[in-house]
C-alpha cells in the first residue's frame, strides 16, 4: 500500500491532478453555501456581461450568474460521472466474473456479447436510447430524475465491456494460479473463491477502468447536453451551458469557455490520475 | 597481430537499483581464422561482451564506460552506430541465440538476407536473389529456390538457425560471432548446427567467436577457450590445456559438471555441480568474486582481486591459488 | 488470403444481425409505439399509414416483427421520411458522402500527424520530444471535441475571421469552388482529425517501443541497416499491425465525434440528420442512420482485418 502510494506520487501529473480534481469537487459541494446568488435570478440589464466582481464568470443572455449556474450543474456533471461508473463497473464486473467462470457456451457468448457492444456506435445509440425512452422516464420520475436516470443507465449500459474483458482476463488467469486451486482443495464453494480470491486481485484494474469511465461518462452527457438532448435548459449542466453559449461566441466568448475548461479540468484531471493509478497499481501491462 | 583485440572493455548498465557492472575489465583476442570459445554460466557477461563489439546493447541504459576494441588495427568504442554500420555484417557477421525470434516475421527470408548484401555490396535485385539462394544452398536447405519467398514462421528452429547463420555470412565477414547458436534446438539438431558452423568455417576461413555456456560444445569446437565469470576473464588457454590442465577452480568447476556418458556406466558417480549462483553485479564487493562459491577460498580472496597471470606458455588464470608473488 | 477475406466476411454477418437485433429491440421495448405518433400527425396520410402498419406488421408477435423489418430493410426499403417527404434511403445516400468526406480527411490527417510523432517519439523515449508528444496527445483525447470545435471558432473565425464557421452550400463550379469547399472544411476536419490523431499518436508509440526492443531489430542492426531503415522496414512495419485494429476499434468513438462536429459547423452529413430528425420525431430516419452508422462500423472493421491480413503474412497461412 506505501509502495502504491510512492509510486503514484512520483507521476506528477497525476499528484497535481488528483489535487485540481478535489478542489473541483469541494467547490461544487460546498460552493453553494459561500456563493449565494440564486441560478435563476434573470436580470436582462446585465446580459452578457463578462467577469466582474459581482458575477465573477460574468452573466448570460439573461443575466443569470454564470459562476452559481456552473456550480449547480457541475454537481451534476460529476455525479453523473460517478453514477454510470459505478454501473458500468457493476455490469462489467458480473458479466466479466459470468464468463470467466464458465467454460461452456454461456462464457462464448458472454464474451460475442462483448465484443458486439464494443462495435456499437454508441453515441448515435445513445441518442437513439434518449429519443425513444425519454417520454416514458419523464413521466414517472420527473424531467430531471427522468433524464439523470436514463442516462446513467444508457452511459453505464454502453461502457461496461472493458471491464468485462479485464475481469474475465482476470478470471482466467487467476483460475489456474496455485492459491486459487488450493482453496479449491481445501473445499472452498465457488463464490467463496470469487469474493476472497479472485475479485480482490482484479481490482487494480478495474479501478483504473472505472477511472476512466468517469471520464467517459461526463464526456459523454456533456455531449449529450450539448446537442441540445440531455438534461432541461432549467438544468445548468456545464455541457448544457455551453449548448446555450454556442451562439454567441461572438460577442460573449466567456460563456462558453468557462463551462468548456471545467469540463476539459475535470476530464484531464480524471484521466491522469487514472495513469498515475496504471503506475502505482503496476498495472501497465494489463490495460 | 590479432584480428580483434579487446581490452579493458567495461560496460556498464544504469538501473533503478545502481550501476550494473555487467562488464568489468574483459580482455580478449581473436586471431585471424581460430575458433575462439567463450563460456562461462548465464549473467556472467558474454553475451553483453558480444554484443558490446558492434554496440548492439541498447544504450542507454548500456554504456561502454571503458577499454578498446581494436579490429584490424581500428578502435570501434570511439566509432558511432552510423561508422560502425559499415562494419557490421560485412566484416564481422552475428548469429543469435533465439532462432524464432530473432528473424523478422513480416519479411521473407530470402528479404532478410538479401538486405544485407544490399546494403554492403554493389549488386542488383537480381544478383542479390541469386547470391541469397546460393548461401541457402550452403546451409543445406533444401529446396533453396522456392524456401527463399518463404517466411520465417514456414520453417521449422533448426531450419531457420540455418537461414541465420546464411544471413550472418553472406557478406563473407571476416569474423562471426555466434551468441549460444544451438541453445535453443533440441540435441539433434545442436550437432547438425555446430557441424555446419565448423564446415562454413573450413570454406570460408573466417574466425568465429562461440559464445555458449556449455562445456561439451567447447570440447567439440574450440581452439582457445575464454572462461567468464562475473564481468570478467577468469582463464583463458588453448582447449586442451584448459581440459587437461584446468588452472581455476570455477574452471574446474564447469569442466566436472559434463555429464560423462562413458564414466557414468561403471563408476556412478554423481554429477557435480556448483553450489551458488553468479552475483547481481550492482556494487560488487572487492576481491575475488568467485570467491563466495569457491572451495579453496582463502583470506586474501576476500580481499584483493586476483590478476590474469601466465602459468603456461597461452594459458593465464585470475586466482590467488599457487601464486607466489 | 481470399480465403480469409471471406471468413471474416463470414464473421461480419453475425455481427450485423446482432447490432440489428439490439437496435430492433431497442425499439420494441420503447414504451408506446414510436409510429404511433404517425396517427396523431396530420402531415400524415391515412392510406400510409395503413400501410405502414400492414408493412410493419405491428400486430404480429415480435419475432416476425423483426424478420419483416431485417428483410425490408435488406431489401433498400428503408421507409420514408415524414418531415422530408422523401424516402430514407434517398435522404442518406444524399448526406453520406458529405460524412465520408469529413471523416475520411479527418482520419488521414489523424495518420499524417500520429504516425511520424508517435515513431519519432518512440525512436527516443523519455526525450523532451516524446514528452510534449505525450503531454500533448493526453490533453488532445481529453478535450471533448465539442469544446475543440468551439474553440477553434473562436480563434479562426471570431477572432482571426480567417475560417467561415458555418459549412454551408457552395455556388460555382471549377478552381474557387473546389478552394472553397476545402476551406470550409478545414476547421471540423482539424477537430476531428487532432482529436483522432491524440490517441492514435499514443497507440503508434507504444507498438513501436514493443516492437522496438525485439531479437529481430537486433538483428536489423547487426546487418549495418542504419538507424532509419531499421525503423522503417522492420520496427514500423511490424508496429503497424496492432494499430490498425485499435483503429478499428477507434471507429465507434469517430462516428461519435463525427456527429458533435457535424452539428457544431451545421455540415449536412447524416450526424446532423440523426440530430435533426431526433427533434423532429423522424423515427424512420432515426432507426436508419443508426443503422448505417453501425454497417459503417462493422464495414471499418472488415478493412482493419483485410488489412491486417495483408500486413501479417501469418494470418493468411491459418
Amino acid at each position: 500500500m506505501r509502495e502504491t502510494w510512492r509510486r503514484y506520487r512520483r507521476h506528477k501529473p497525476a499528484v497535481i491532478s488528483a489535487v485540481l480534481l478535489l478542489l473541483l469537487i469541494l467547490a461544487v459541494v460546498i460552493g453553494p453555501f459561500i456563493w449565494r446568488v440564486s441560478i435563476n435570478d434573470i436580470d436582462p440589464v446585465a446580459g452578457l456581461q463578462g467577469p466582474s466582481l459581482a458575477h465573477p464568470f460574468g452573466t448570460d443572455d439573461l443575466g443569470q450568474d454564470l459562476l452559481a449556474r456552473m456550480i449547480y450543474g457541475g454537481r451534476i456533471s460529476l455525479a453523473v460521472g460517478l453514477a454510470a461508473m459505478l454501473v458500468s463497473v457493476f455490469v462489467g464486473t458480473l458479466i466479466g466474473a459470468l464468463a470467466g467462470m464458465s467454460r461452456g457456451p454461456l462464457g462464448y457468448a458472454l464474451m460475442w456479447l462483448t465484443d458486439l457492444f464494443l462495435s456499437l456506435p454508441q453515441l448515435p445509440l445513445l441518442l437513439m436510447l434518449i429519443y425513444l425512452f425519454r417520454d416514458g422516464l419523464k413521466a414517472v420520475f420527473g424531467p430531471e430524475g427522468g433524464i439523470f436516470i436514463l442516462i446513467v443507465l444508457v452511459i453505464g449500459g454502453l461502457r461496461w465491456m472493458p471491464v468485462a474483458r479485464l475481469v474475465r482476463a482476470q478470471f482466467l488467469s487467476l483460475r489456474e494460479k496455485e492459491f486459487v486451486e488450493a482453496a479449491r482443495a481445501l473445499g472452498a464453494s465457488p463464490v467463496r473463491q470469487v469474493v476472497r480470491h479472485i475479485l480482490p486481485n482484479a481490482l487494480g484494474p478495474v479501478i483504473i477502468a472505472g477511472t476512466i469511465d468517469v471520464a467517459a461518462a461526463i464526456i459523454a452527457e456533456s455531449t449529450l447536453s450539448f446537442l441540445g438532448l440531455g438534461f432541461p435548459p432549467d438544468t445548468p449542466t456545464w455541457g448544457r451551458i455551453l449548448y446555450d453559449a454556442k451562439d454567441f461566441l461572438d460577442i460573449g466568448p466567456h460563456w462558453a469557455l468557462f463551462p468548456g475548461g471545467a469540463i476539459f479540468i475535470a476530464v484531464v484531471a480524471i484521466n491522469f490520475i487514472g495513469d498515475g493509478l496504471r503506475d502505482a497499481l503496476d498495472a501497465r501491462k494489463v490495460i | 597481430m590479432a584480428l580483434l583485440d579487446i581490452r579493458g572493455l567495461k560496460t556498464h548498465f544504469i538501473t533503478d537499483a545502481g550501476v550494473l557492472q555487467a562488464v568489468d575489465g574483459v580482455d580478449i583476442s581473436i586471431n585471424r581464422g581460430e575458433t575462439l570459445c567463450v563460456v562461462g554460466e548465464s549473467g556472467c557477461g558474454k553475451t553483453v561482451t558480444a554484443m558490446s563489439i558492434l554496440k548492439l546493447i541498447a544504450m542507454p541504459p548500456g554504456r561502454i564506460v571503458a577499454g578498446e576494441i581494436v579490429f584490424e588495427g581500428r578502435d570501434l568504442v570511439p566509432l558511432t552506430s552510423n561508422q560502425l554500420d559499415d562494419i557490421r555484417a560485412k566484416e564481422i557477421g552475428f548469429i543469435f541465440q533465439e532462432p524464432m525470434t530473432s528473424l523478422n516475421p513480416v519479411l521473407t527470408i530470402g528479404e532478410q538476407i538479401a538486405e544485407s548484401l544490399r546494403r554492403h555490396e554493389a549488386v542488383t535485385k537480381k544478383q542479390a536473389l541469386e547470391r541469397t539462394i546460393e548461401m541457402l544452398k550452403l546451409v543445406q536447405i533444401p529446396n533453396a529456390e522456392g524456401r527463399v519467398h518463404h517466411y520465417p514462421h514456414q520453417f521449422s528452429g533448426g531450419m531457420r538457425q540455418r537461414v541465420m547463420i546464411a544471413m550472418a555470412l553472406a557478406c563473407r565477414p571476416k569474423l562471426v560471432i555466434a551468441d549460444e547458436p544451438t541453445t535453443a534446438l533440441d540435441v539433434t539438431i545442436q550437432a547438425q548446427i555446430l557441424d555446419l558452423l565448423q564446415d562454413m568455417k573450413e570454406r570460408f576461413g573466417m574466425a568465429v567467436m562461440l559464445i555458449t555456456h556449455a562445456m561439451g560444445v567447447v570440447a567439440e569446437t574450440a581452439q582457445r577457450v575464454v572462461v567468464m565469470y562475473a564481468g570478467k576473464v577468469v582463464e583463458e588457454a588453448p582447449v586442451d590445456e584448459l581440459f587437461g590442465n584446468p588452472g581455476h577452480p570455477y574452471t574446474q568447476g564447469l569442466i566436472r559438471s559434463i555429464p560423462r556418458i562413458d564414466l557414468d556406466a561403471q563408476h556412478k558417480t554423481r554429477l557435480e555441480t556448483i553450489a551458488g549462483s553468479v552475483p547481481i553485479l550492482i556494487n560488487p564487493t572487492p576481491g575475488c568474486r568467485f570467491a563466495p562459491r569457491c572451495r579453496h577460498a582463502m583470506s586474501i580472496c576476500a580481499e584483493k582481486e586476483p590478476r590474469l597471470r601466465e602459468i603456461a606458455p597461452g594459458h593465464r588464470m585470475a586466482c590467488h591459488l599457487g601464486d607466489a608473488s | 488470403m481470399s480465403q480469409y477475406i471471406l471468413r471474416r466476411l463470414m464473421i461480419a454477418i453475425p455481427s450485423l444481425l446482432g447490432i440489428s437485433l439490439v437496435l430492433f429491440v431497442v425499439l420494441a421495448l420503447a414504451p408506446g409505439d414510436p409510429f404511433g405518433d404517425l396517427a396523431t400527425n396530420p402531415n400524415v396520410p391515412p392510406e400510409v399509414q395503413a400501410a405502414l402498419r400492414a408493412k410493419f406488421g405491428l400486430d404480429d408477435p415480435i419475432y416476425l416483427r423483426y424478420l419483416h423489418w431485417l428483410s425490408a430493410m435488406a431489401h433498400g426499403d428503408w421507409g420514408f421520411s415524414f418531415v422530408s417527404r422523401v424516402d430514407v434511403d434517398t435522404l442518406i445516400l444524399q448526406r453520406l458522402p458529405t460524412t465520408l468526406y469529413v471523416i475520411g480527411s479527418a482520419q488521414l490527417l489523424a495518420l499524417l500527424v500520429a504516425i511520424p510523432v508517435g515513431v519519432f517519439a518512440a525512436t527516443r523515449p523519455y526525450s523532451i520530444f516524446d514528452q510534449l508528444a505525450n503531454t500533448f496527445a493526453f490533453i488532445g483525447f481529453s478535450l471533448p471535441t465539442f469544446f475543440t470545435g468551439i474553440l477553434f471558432i473562436l480563434v479562426f473565425s471570431v477572432k482571426l475571421d480567417w475560417l467561415p464557421f458555418v459549412y454551408s452550400e457552395v455556388p460555382g463550379t471549377g478552381i474557387p469552388w473546389l478552394l472553397e469547399m476545402i476551406r470550409q472544411a478545414i476547421m471540423p476536419v482539424m477537430v476531428l482529425g487532432l482529436f483522432q490523431a491524440a490517441s492514435l499518436t499514443r497507440f503508434v508509440r507504444s507498438a513501436m517501443l514493443d516492437v522496438i526492443r525485439l531479437d529481430y531489430v537486433t538483428t536489423a542492426r547487426a546487418k549495418g541497416l542504419g538507424q532509419t531503415k531499421v525503423i522503417v522496414k522492420h520496427v514500423m512495419r511490424n508496429a503497424m499491425i496492432p494499430v490498425v485494429t485499435l483503429i478499428a476499434l477507434q471507429m465507434p468513438a469517430v462516428f461519435g465525434g463525427a456527429i458533435v462536429t457535424e452539428q457544431i459547423f451545421r455540415i449536412p452529413g447524416i450526424g446532423s440528420l440523426l440530430i435533426s430528425s431526433i427533434l423532429a420525431n423522424d423515427t424512420p430516419v432515426v432507426m436508419a442512420v443508426t443503422f448505417v452508422f453501425a454497417c459503417l462500423v462493422v464495414l471499418f472493421n472488415l478493412i482493419a482485418d483485410v488489412l491486417y491480413g495483408w500486413l501479417d503474412p501469418r494470418i493468411s497461412f491459418r
